[in-house]
């Protein structure tokens, strides 16, 4: 197995993207909806339930998802855990490309979006209490900052298969980004901190609104923790994930090393909010708020199951366990997003919300084109390691079908 | 007609009021911000007068321009608001405790330090001239977390148009020009809601209280609730039947911007982690890259 990253290769067209395709066909269509209809038509938000779906889930658990890039730079460049190089790359790839679906739902969410360019321009109106214009100017600067960390991968095959004049351009760029490339991870470490916090810190204002099982000081806190735990657990989902779609070895070995960090972060998770509860007396609402207490409940077992099984992955090392955890953890960390933005969100007057059709379409639409993209980018671009090289480049067909192997 | 009302009293106070601000634009830019201020304008809205006659809610669409909210119950048409809405920036709404029931008007609270104000990203909303919360369209990106924030529910969306804005009472701003001042308070025919600075609108409820204490509650909601508001309210049964949140002292957005300033310490804390980071990351991709070359 070699660590360098190569592309997959092969045809793009099969038929999990043909589904995708047709997801993101249905989703362009509930947003042409949206568009021309406004919000009121295509979605269920009101005046109690202003942020729906688009921004709990696009937004707030789509970016903690696409935190594994966040997660690996803090591994493998501040604790300096070379050997975890190779998971690095793709795990940039799809936070790229999180964060760049979850800037898009924001343009289907905001209904004055054609003035959204003004939030990173008219820098005379910042408001500097406002705790979304840091969390909308972070996402936008981090956005191009994963994309200068994934560049890389761009230029190398830019240098080896492009054209002369694009070749040497990209031969030229690859090592002045090299350089600035530790600078730029400190970049890339400092702003999703800043973000994922303050994701949290979003709901500190809305005291009257969010139930005490969620609406704590610590919200920052826990959004930061969540986003750990579910960018250590995307990395074993996709490197497992990566293995049986694209036929390379598994990397169990690489990844149960990891497990006893991610179950300590899942530990720290579940310190925090306890001790929360019990700092500001709400630990009887553990048991007294009905529904409430069941959501708290499911995501805390959730969590501690996720982090019992990370923990095994330094006596008995296997996939399947892995797969389970990382799902486990991925599972609860989304939980608790929601729960905090939605399911424990309760502006009173008798407001209800459960999305539309159309909200559902975008948001699965979404997330469709982020697989497809990732997928066409893994078999273009270098960005997983231990890729074979196809059957058909070393051998040639016919002699492949005759048996004759050199 | 011998005597001058209270109501035209308090509107005088208040013109003076607002005479003397244009006269000197500094200082209300000197105000302290997220301070009640006693020269703010606001209303008095007085559950104890209120009988329900809706002409405030009727005069106020008239002086925004707002349609009127259309409900067809069995053939018959009414302009009825349920609750503010798009369409609707004051309503009146029925209150019942155990004996009593009654009446009382809802609008934007004016907040001394509003919640929507702190969190709007580009200072759409934002506290305006004499305390009140001024909302400016050419800056509102439609993110709607005014919406979240507000601890009375008060700012609206316009959910069915394709170029949304956020709705909500500006103490009938735009009628200021022509010596105007909020249309509500001007129909009223029971003074149950007043106009007037911050100031006079608190001397004149502890007046009415002080006149007939049995009739109201010994308390002024607004005086310090969720940090003062310019609109302030005066009932017969407690608060909360009123729909009006338990909010204690402390401003809706206090505890958010504390712990946010905190964290950031105007932002030196994000640049030290820079810097430390900086530091860490070149180290490390040396000593991976020595590690390369041997």
């Amino acid at each position: 197995m070699t660590a360098r990253a190569r592309p997959v290769e092969g045809r793009f067209l099969s038929t999990p993207i043909k589904i995708m395709l047709l997801l993101w066909g249905l989703g362009t269509v509930a947003g042409l909806w949206r568009f021309t209809h406004g919000l009121g038509a295509a979605t269920s938000m009101n005046d109690g339930y202003p942020w729906g779906i688009w921004i709990a889930f696009d937004v707030v658990v789509g970016t903690g998802l696409a935190s594994g890039g966040y997660a690996m730079a803090l591994l493998v460049y501040v604790f300096n855990r070379g050997k975890y190089h190779p998971l690095v790359r793709p795990a940039l790839v799809t936070s790229f490309l999180g964060y760049s679906v979850a800037g898009i739902a924001v343009a289907f969410d905001l209904g004055r979006f054609w003035n959204m360019w003004r939030i990173p321009v008219a820098l005379s109106d910042w408001n500097g209490t406002s705790v979304l214009l840091e969390v909308a100017l972070c996402m936008m600067a981090y956005t191009a900052v994963l994309f200068v960390e994934v560049s890389p991968a761009l230029l190398e095959r830019l240098a080896a298969t492009g054209q002369d004049g694009k070749a040497a351009l990209a031969r030229a760029w690859l090592p002045r980004i090299e350089r600035a490339l530790p600078f730029v991870i400190a970049v890339g470490l400092v702003l999703p901190t800043m973000h994922q916090s303050s994701l949290g810190s979003l709901l500190l204002v809305a005291r009257t609104k969010v139930h005490g099982l969620w609406h704590t000081g610590l919200l920052p806190l826990l959004f930061l923790l969540t986003a750990f735990a579910m960018g250590y657990a995307i990395i074993y989902f996709e490197s497992i994930f990566s293995s049986v779609a694209f036929r390379r070895p598994l990397e169990t070995r690489l990844l149960s090393r990891l497990g006893v960090f991610v179950a300590g972060v899942i530990a720290a998770f579940l310190v925090v909010r306890f001790a929360g509860l019990a700092a500001s007396g709400r630990l009887g609402l553990l048991f007294s708020s009905g529904v409430h207490s069941f959501f708290f409940w499911a995501e805390t077992l959730l969590f501690a199951a996720a982090g019992w099984l990370f923990l095994q992955q330094r006596v008995r090392a296997h996939a399947p366990g892995q797969l389970q955890a990382a799902l486990l953890a991925l599972f609860a960390g989304s939980m608790y997003r929601i729960d905090a933005f939605l399911t424990g969100f309760n502006p009173g007057q008798n407001w209800i919300y459960f999305p539309s059709l159309p909200e559902l379409f975008v948001t699965l639409g979404l997330v469709a084109t982020e697989t497809m993209a990732y997928v066409w980018i893994v078999k273009k671009y270098p960005i997983l390691a231990g890729v074979s090289v196809p059957a058909s480049r070393t051998v040639p067909a016919v002699a492949a079908r005759e048996g004759v192997v050199s | 007609m011998g005597e001058i009302s209270r109501r035209t009293a308090l509107k005088i106070v208040g013109a003076a009021g607002a005479a003397a601000a244009v006269a000197a634009p500094g200082e209300a830019e000197a105000r302290v911000v997220g301070q009640a201020n006693p020269e703010d304008h606001g209303l008095l809205v007085d559950a104890v007068r209120c009988v329900g006659c809706r002409a405030c809610v009727t005069k106020c669409k008239e002086a925004n321009g707002k349609p009127p909210d259309l409900r067809t119950v069995a053939g018959a048409t009414y302009d009825a608001p349920l609750d503010l809405n798009a369409q609707t920036l004051t309503v009146i709404k029925r209150w019942a405790a155990e004996k009593e029931a009654g009446f009382v008007k809802a609008q934007c609270m004016h907040c001394a330090h509003p919640a929507c104000a702190s969190v709007c990203m580009m200072k759409a909303l934002h506290k305006g001239e004499h305390g009140v919360v001024e909302y400016d369209v050419s800056k509102c990106v439609g993110c709607r977390y005014c919406q979240i924030a507000c601890p009375f529910n008060v700012p609206k969306f316009e959910w069915a148009s394709v170029t949304p804005r956020i709705v909500k009472c500006e103490l009938c701003r735009h009628r200021r020009k022509d010596g105007k001042g909020p249309a509500c308070a001007e129909v009223c025919p029971r003074d149950a809601v007043t106009a007037g600075t911050r100031g006079a609108l608190l001397a004149e409820a502890r007046r009415r209280i002080a006149e007939r204490p049995g009739a109201y509650q010994d308390k002024i909601y607004g005086e310090t609730d969720g940090g003062g508001t310019n609109v302030l309210y005066l009932s017969p049964v407690a608060f909360e039947t009123l729909g009006l949140p338990e909010l204690g002292t402390e401003p809706a957005p206090e505890l958010s911007e504390t712990i946010q300033d905190g964290i950031y310490q105007g932002f030196a804390t994000p640049l030290v982690l820079l810097g430390a980071l900086s530091v860490v990351t070149w180290k490390n991709s040396r000593s991976a890259k020595t590690e390369e070359e041997r």
